[in-house]
């Protein structure tokens, strides 16, 4: 789950990071009440994207006045996608230097990593890129944590002077945060030093891991719902896994490796795949509503029916399958390839209620798909 | 990781719907579970085997080697930890959407302590003609038969697609290792690699991958080590940049994980990268010379 910045900063505070001080608008008289309460200000998008600045989303305002034209200019907007609807008024804040800092997971270690660096206001890649003797990353075991002395020791001479100290209480508390609300990511882009020797997080990302939204309901409030097309709201109410593509040919599959296979396979042979939509696990039993929701999307011209049974027993699939296919009696041509656990009787059931016999492989299913569009 | 006919296998969970299916489906194959666990039925007896209320009883009374966990998302970590300190050697984390700090947090445990974990979010491991641990269809004859050709998979339903090509091909398995969808799996696929490069009986490994991280990349490396053939699939190429394709790993931002980064690697390492997986049996035949 992402979270915006001005959703992200609250959770900085609550450790003990200092922001600036700001608030959320969504019209440009009230970014300019906002800007009033300084005068100067920075008007910045709110859109779950990174490179907001390239785009023209972050704008400083040296009055309330300018701050009501930039935030007309920013708000409506679209950043990678996303349309800007609301602007976060920020007071300036005297940059002095700019750093970078980060926890994220790290598989390679399988643990946290922590990132800090004494280049900051660019990506990331952008650092480890230009200047990657500036870069410090230090894997954390999780059991130990990462704290102060910790911190101490991985910010020490890197130039920072009289801020270190503070430097390093920021890391320690961002760590706390980290685990604290079971991130993946958490970076703050710049980390600035301000000319009063402040140690203050200008701009933060997070991202809180899905698996663990259940134990921090209140937290997840904030977070940005997720930008779905309205088969992909309709799939999510409903327990599935679907995500719509723009071609025409369909895939229901078990299991997300098989899934994702099935669509290589339809473009392999020069098809373009309609959707993702799997129904592996314990999703296995939901194949009926799976097929009716897939038979709703429009453009569809064909459909690979491509199941490969482990856990997910391909005659229940198949079962929910032929009453979809009974209840809708659709038209477009349905291609089946049916192995693994239960792949007989699933058979068997093709034969004698729909007159149908699954393809020898997913290949020739696939195949057969992409042929019967073109035709 | 590799599950063996003699290993003392532990059901966490074992009462449960799935927990009993699965056990009943291991012991008629062979593996040789030697009890189970539920935290409010200890001393009772299900699928044949004492129940015990924790991992750590168990060992005192039944003495494991390997911990099956049916236990549901949140409630991993704990029986996690309680397999670990009572020593178990090896875990099958078959849970999806454990939260990641969590499976961090256990992987750590178990680094300390030697033991070994597959998954979360795998499938099991099968050791043909042995045993198996986990979920996947051993007993189908079709798709799992003895033979020399190591299996990796991060998906359980890819894993049994390749093994029944293998076995169509005329090959079997020496050993099906299922690592996970997670972002975050306790034997990664150069962990896998070297397993399967040590065990005997094993003449080549089929590597299936998927988009997102970088493990096949990191298999790469030792994979150029290895005098065993390498063949390889990875899901993923036709999937567009920052969705989630199911697996909570399976995820492309940026150049990161991308298909054409793990083929390129695999690739430079010597590995044969199939376009299908029906390709498998004969890239097998081509690297094997039979």
């Amino acid at each position: 789950m992402n979270f915006e910045e001005h959703a992200a900063k609250p959770l900085l505070a609550a450790r003990g990071i200092a922001v600036p001080a700001g608030g959320l608008a969504q019209t440009p008289d009230e970014a300019a009440g906002i800007a009033a309460r300084w005068g100067a200000a920075v008007v910045k998008a709110q859109v779950p994207a990174g490179k907001r600045g390239k785009a023209g989303g972050i704008k400083r305002a040296a009055s309330p006045a300018e701050a009501r034209i930039h935030a007309s200019t920013i708000l409506g907007m679209e950043i990678a996608g996303h349309r800007v609807e609301k602007v976060l008024i920020e007071e300036q804040v005297p940059i002095a230097r700019e750093l970078y800092a980060a926890v994220v997971n790290d598989a390679s270690s399988k643990g946290p990593l922590v990132m800090f660096s004494t280049e900051g206001g660019m990506d990331i890649e952008e650092i480890a890129a230009a200047s990657p003797g500036k870069l410090r990353r230090l894997p954390v075991d999780i059991r130990q944590g990462f704290r102060l002395v910790e911190a101490n020791t991985l910010v020490k001479g890197m130039g920072l002077g009289a801020a270190e100290g503070k430097v390093a209480e920021a890391l320690a508390r961002l760590y706390e945060a980290y685990t604290g609300v079971d991130a993946e990511l958490l970076e703050i882009n710049p980390l600035v030093v301000t000319k009063d020797g402040r140690v203050v997080a200008l701009d933060c990302k997070l991202v809180i891991d899905d698996s663990a939204v259940v134990r921090h309901s209140d937290v997840a409030r904030g977070g940005t719902p997720e930008k779905l097309t309205g088969l992909e709201a309709r799939a999510r109410d409903a327990g599935l896994k679907y995500i719509d593509l723009d071609g025409n040919v369909g895939v229901l599959a078990n299991g997300a490796g098989l899934t994702m296979t099935t669509m290589d396979m339809v473009r392999h042979y020069g098809g373009r795949p309609a959707n993702f939509l799997e129904i592996g696990g314990e999703a296995y039993t939901q194949a009926r509503p799976a097929l009716e929701l897939l038979l709703s999307k429009p453009g569809i011209q064909s459909i690979v029916i491509n199941f490969c049974g482990a856990f997910a027993r391909t005659d229940v699939m198949t079962q929910g399958v032929i009453e979809a296919i009974e209840a809708l009696e659709p038209a477009v041509p349905i291609f089946f390839s049916v192995h693994g656990t239960g792949d007989e009787q699933a058979i068997r059931l093709l034969k004698e209620r729909l007159g149908v016999t699954p393809l020898a492989t997913m290949d020739d299913a696939c195949k057969a798909a992409v042929a019967a569009v073109k035709a | 990781m590799i599950v063996r006919g003699t290993d003392r296998v532990l059901v966490m969970g074992i009462t449960g719907k799935q927990g009993t299916f699965w056990t009943e489906r291991m012991q008629a194959y062979g593996t040789r579970v030697v009890g189970g666990t539920h935290p409010s039925k200890a001393g009772t007896t299900h699928c044949n085997v004492p129940v015990y209320a924790t991992a750590g009883y168990a060992m005192k009374g039944a003495r494991f080697d390997v911990s099956v966990l049916f236990i549901p998302p949140l409630m991993v970590k704990e029986a996690a930890m309680d397999a670990i300190e009572a020593g178990a050697k090896g875990l099958v984390v078959l849970t999806e959407h454990i939260p990641v700090q969590d499976v961090m947090y256990f992987v750590s445990a178990a680094r300390e302590r030697s033991a070994w974990i597959l998954g979360p979010n795998t499938a099991g491991a099968v050791t043909p003609g042995e045993c198996f641990a986990g979920f996947m269809p051993a007993f189908n004859e079709r798709i799992f038969r003895k033979g020399s050709v190591g299996v990796i998979s991060r998906s359980g339903s890819l894993g049994v697609l390749f093994c029944l090509n293998v076995v169509q091909a005329g090959y079997g398995e020496s050993a099906f290792l299922g690592i996970g969808g997670d972002p975050i799996i306790g034997t990664t696929t150069r962990d896998a690699l070297a397993a399967l490069d040590r065990f005997p009986g094993t003449e080549a490994v089929v590597m299936v991958g998927e988009i997102g991280g970088t493990m096949e990349e990191e298999a790469a490396d030792y994979a150029r080590t290895m005098r065993k053939p390498v063949v390889a699939f990875i899901a993923g190429g036709a999937a567009p940049e920052g969705k989630k394709m199911g697996h909570a790993g399976a995820i492309v931002t940026g150049n990161k994980g991308s298909y054409a980064s793990k083929r390129a690697a695999l690739e430079a390492a010597g590995v044969t990268v199939l376009d299908t997986p029906s390709d498998v049996g004969a890239a097998l035949k081509a690297r094997l010379g039979r």
